[in-house]
């Protein structure tokens, strides 16, 4: 599409199916303003740009320009940006229009998009249930086909969980692939972004364009972007481990008899499929809820009151301006998570918590390493443990919420690049399978990914 | 020194000195002193959501210079550390700075301690951050006002171990350290503007004891003059409450330099947990042996080298050498002075009491060029000039400047070494001084001082004294 006229006419095709998708609650911008929005980008758009005139739904917790940033929180209702992130400007160099922010667990904070302070978002295809989280708005808005792709944020699986509830593609790219600059920090370490498409290929180009270096970000390797790799005849050359500790004895059969139907699929395309094992994958998730909290409980400080977002005045000194603001901007799962950093790096639990969590982290990494030196070159798992869930339904146990991230978290862990795509139905809900790749190959995921898309019925029970 | 009643201090010194640097540590910010409030912010520097910082290679670069030219070990490999707490200043809820491994261990550096001599201190750490911003309580009444201009203007931290005995002595390792560092380029070392400031941790023991007594953290020392002040202050509190039978508790304490007293800091936090841990948003600082090789081809001769080599090169005493070595310009100043000519003794003098004098009540300019003062010293030598015409000379060409040899003639100082002018001078004073003539010639011949001061006098100092001497030696022998 090169023509200006087909530009806006999809522009404001896609405001129409966005706002028709209001009853997902996974947009937060007011359609009116969406719609004056994507007129006039479609208009300053630049017409030889790889991604021209496609509409990408942006995660609201990634700083643009034309819309507020409030990453799904209360405490910075009304916020905007004065400037955008690196991955937003690449978006818009290449002709992409940023449709709309999307809505999320609050600062990335939960697996189902519910603890939002904008109301939960909801599942596209049975408003019972959960699209995942946190990147839930964005999921579910291409899920519906509202947008072809979406950008979303991943700390802890918030790209891939939600991919896989929804049936859609989902690709956290390797830790410093693409740019955090302008990504509302979490977890500094693990936090990447990451993105949504309908199919491989239009994640893979998005993805494309907003990877490679960025002197703003220290963490951002010095690296031309992602090049996509064509649609391969065959997997034949292929080693792709099976880690045994993704298939527990207690798996859901369903997702079990979904992940075997994947692994003859990749067989059948000449791939050499071997059990591999990744003896600390069970310390993943502690470790993970140790690191996560104690870098936010360092990022979230700034949300003060003193300089933006709402404010609670009235306070006579500022320890009480603080907690006031504080107290009454966060919902309780980021207070929790904050509690939890705060204890967790304090001094006399700092050896105990943090530092072991950081050990283990490095064993994690460590294990990935081992199986890939043995000549594998993929990964296949289960994305999650169950299809999407029912809302409401692991509200009162955070654990359980937690444990929905089971198979997700050690590739934020490891750095690794990783990805969901669907690979059958349970019941009418989609289920993902789960690729993990080696650090910065992720053409070599990709080109898998497109072997498997082909062949997978992604939309039949399994 | 031991305070009275057998007591001795004990003093340590934690020094934050900003580097010199057109940016700020983490954004492009300009890190100038005095820019309207709040005008030198971005992003990152405001703590803005999402936005990254990225280090200033020239502050890492200043930083590494002054871990060797303090005698460091550098490490190869140190980390970015967060110091988390809360203040309104503080826009990002923490600070960036160093901590479990910082930038360099284990340094030195020699000073002149007036009670001890020579004397070494150990600097225990020095690790690389941030600033934070200002809180400026006093604009708006009952409001605190925030410039975060410096916010994020690079620091070094320099830490001692308890070296010092004193106050006097901490003020002279202060004062060396500022040397090192304007040597260096390091830092301007102002402490009226903050680019130099310093916390002590201070506290006394019975002389002879082993054990350390409990410290007090002594704050808000902002003059060089203070260093000393405060100190005495504290010291001087702590003994008179162990005297009194009580005991010194552990706390921070704020200098006032009105009432010259210190006061305990109103926190209600007493001991602050910083939760320190590994920035996440920076990778590692690594050392390549090629960098570190590079920053000491930039590091200048050092003072303390200086010293010892105008002491041999120049043979000067290490009084003179040290007042000439004390400040890179003086020292640069000297050593021109020299090269066009000037003998080093002479010149030393000169530098030391005239230039200096000069400079220090018209802003520490050197006003003299050093090749003019060569040739005043060159005249004096030769015997056109006395010592006192010189001196009106020099004063001359440090007001309105041009040649001493033509300043001199303008002047008509130019000393007169034609023996029949002189004659005729020596002539008029014999004739109008009988008496002392008589006493002379019966043997008093320390008058010859006299006559001479005689003849200066009537030509207006511009006999040539030696000459003077001698013909009146000659006319009272007849």
């Amino acid at each position: 599409m090169s023509d200006p006229g087909e530009a806006l006419a999809n522009a404001k095709a896609a405001a129409d199916r966005i706002v028709k998708a209001k009853r997902l609650n996974a947009c937060l911008t007011p359609p009116k303003e969406l719609r004056q929005s994507l007129q006039k980008q479609a208009q300053a758009a630049h017409p030889s740009g790889v991604l021209y005139g496609m509409p990408v739904a942006v995660k609201d917790n990634i700083c643009t320009l034309e819309f507020t940033t409030t990453c799904g929180s209360k405490i910075l209702a009304g916020y905007r940006s004065p400037y955008e992130a690196t991955a937003v400007a690449k978006l818009k160099a290449a002709g992409a229009l940023v449709a709309g922010k999307t809505n999320c667990d609050e600062f990335g904070m939960g697996s189902s998009t519910e603890h939002s302070a904008y109301g939960r978002a909801l599942h596209p295809f049975d408003k019972t249930r959960v699209p995942g989280g946190s990147s839930g708005g964005s999921a579910a808005l291409v899920a519906a086909g509202a947008v072809p792709a979406g950008l979303g944020s991943e700390t802890g699986g918030s790209v891939r969980q939600p991919a896989s509830f929804c049936g859609i593609v989902g690709i956290k790219p390797t830790y410093g692939r693409v740019s955090r600059y302008g990504l509302v920090a979490f977890g500094s370490s693990l936090d990447q972004i990451g993105v949504f498409g309908r199919s491989v290929h239009d994640a893979a180009r998005v993805l494309s364009v907003i990877s490679g270096r960025d002197p703003r970000d220290s963490t951002c390797e010095a690296r031309d972007p992602l090049r996509l790799p064509t649609v391969p005849e065959s997997l034949q050359g292929f080693v792709i481990g099976i880690p045994k500790e993704y298939f527990p004895p207690d798996l859901d059969s369903a997702v079990r008899r979904a992940c075997d139907r994947a692994i003859r699929v990749l067989k059948e395309l000449g791939a050499a499929v071997r059990e591999v094992s990744l003896p600390h994958t069970q310390y993943a998730v502690p470790t993970y809820y140790i690191i996560a909290p104690a870098e936010a409980s360092s990022n979230l400080a700034r949300y003060d009151g003193a300089r933006y977002g709402p404010r609670y005045d009235g306070a006579l000194d500022v320890r009480t301006l603080y907690r006031t603001t504080r107290g009454q901007g966060f919902g309780p799962e980021v207070r929790r998570r904050i509690l939890v950093g705060t204890y967790v790096l304090s001094s006399g639990y700092y050896d105990a918590y943090y530092r072991q969590a950081q050990q283990m982290r490095a064993l994690i990494a460590q294990d990935f390493r081992n199986v890939f030196d043995r000549g594998v070159d993929l990964l296949f798992t289960p994305t999650t443990p169950t299809p999407a869930f029912k809302a409401g339904e692991k509200l009162a146990d955070p654990v359980a919420m937690y444990l929905s991230d089971i198979f997700v978290v050690t590739a934020n862990l490891a750095g690794l690049p990783a990805m969901s795509l669907p690979i059958g139905r349970i019941k009418g809900l989609p289920i993902g399978g789960q690729l993990i790749g080696q650090a910065f190959l992720e053409d070599e995921m990709i080109e898998a990914a497109y072997a498997l898309e082909r062949m997978v019925p992604g939309t039949e029970d399994a | 020194m031991t305070a009275g009643g057998g007591w001795e201090t004990v003093i340590g010194l934690e020094t934050h000195v900003q580097l010199r640097t057109a940016s700020k540590m983490f954004c492009g910010c300009s890190a100038a002193f005095g820019a309207p409030p709040n005008s030198n912010v971005c992003p990152v520097c405001l703590g803005l959501p999402g936005a990254l910082p990225v280090p200033n290679e020239q502050a890492l670069k200043l930083a590494v210079r002054a871990a060797l030219a303090l005698g460091c070990t550098l490490h190869p490999k140190s980390v970015f550390a967060r110091k988390n707490y809360f203040y309104p200043d503080l826009p990002k809820g923490y600070q960036i700075s160093q901590f479990e491994q910082p930038l360099a261990t284990d340094g030195a550096l020699s000073y002149l301690s007036p009670e001890r001599g020579l004397t070494t201190a150990t600097i225990v750490r020095l690790h690389v951050e941030e600033d934070a911003g200002k809180s400026l309580h006093d604009r708006f009444p009952k409001q605190t006002a925030i410039d975060l201009n410096r916010c994020g203007v690079p620091l070094i931290e320099i830490v001692t171990g308890p070296d010092f005995r004193s106050p006097q002595e901490a003020r002279r390792y202060l004062q060396t350290l500022k040397q090192v560092l304007e040597y260096a380029g390091i830092s301007d070392c102002d402490m009226e503007k903050g680019s130099l400031r310093v916390d002590a941790n201070v506290s006394v023991r019975r002389a002879g004891a082993a054990a350390l007594g409990t410290k007090t953290e002594v704050k808000n020392i902002n003059s060089f003059a203070y260093v000393e002040k405060a100190l005495s202050v504290e010291r001087d509190r702590q003994i008179a409450l162990l005297e009194g039978g009580g005991t010194v508790a552990q706390q921070t304490l704020l200098y006032d330099s009105k009432t010259s007293s210190v006061r305990p800091q109103r926190s209600k936090e007493e001991s602050h947990d910083y939760r320190y841990f590994p920035d996440p948003d920076l990778p590692p600082l690594v050392l390549t042996e090629e960098f570190v090789a590079q920053q000491h081809a930039q590091l200048p001769e050092l003072p303390a080298k200086k010293r010892e080599r105008f002491m041999a090169q120049y043979a000067l005493g290490v009084a003179d050498a040290d007042v000439l070595t004390g400040d890179r310009a003086v020292a640069d100043y000297y050593e021109a002075v020299v090269h066009a000519g000037a003998d080093t003794k002479l010149a030393a003098n000169w530098v030391i009491n005239e230039v200096l004098g000069d400079a220090k009540t018209h802003q520490e300019q050197l006003r003299v060029p050093p090749g003019a003062l060569a040739q005043l010293i060159g005249l004096v030598r030769g015997s056109t000039l006395s010592q006192q015409a010189a001196k009106r000379v020099f004063a001359e060409v440090a007001e309105r400047g041009g040649e001493p040899r033509n300043v001199a003639e303008a002047l008509g100082v130019v000393q007169v070494a034609d023996s029949g002018v002189v004659a005729n001078w020596v002539s008029e004073v014999l004739g109008a001084h009988p008496q002392e003539v008589i006493r002379y010639k019966s043997g008093d011949t320390k008058l010859i001082q006299f006559f001479v001061g005689q003849v200066m006098k009537l030509s207006r100092g511009k006999a040539d004294p030696k000459l003077a001497q001698r013909v009146l030696e000659e006319k009272l022998a007849a």
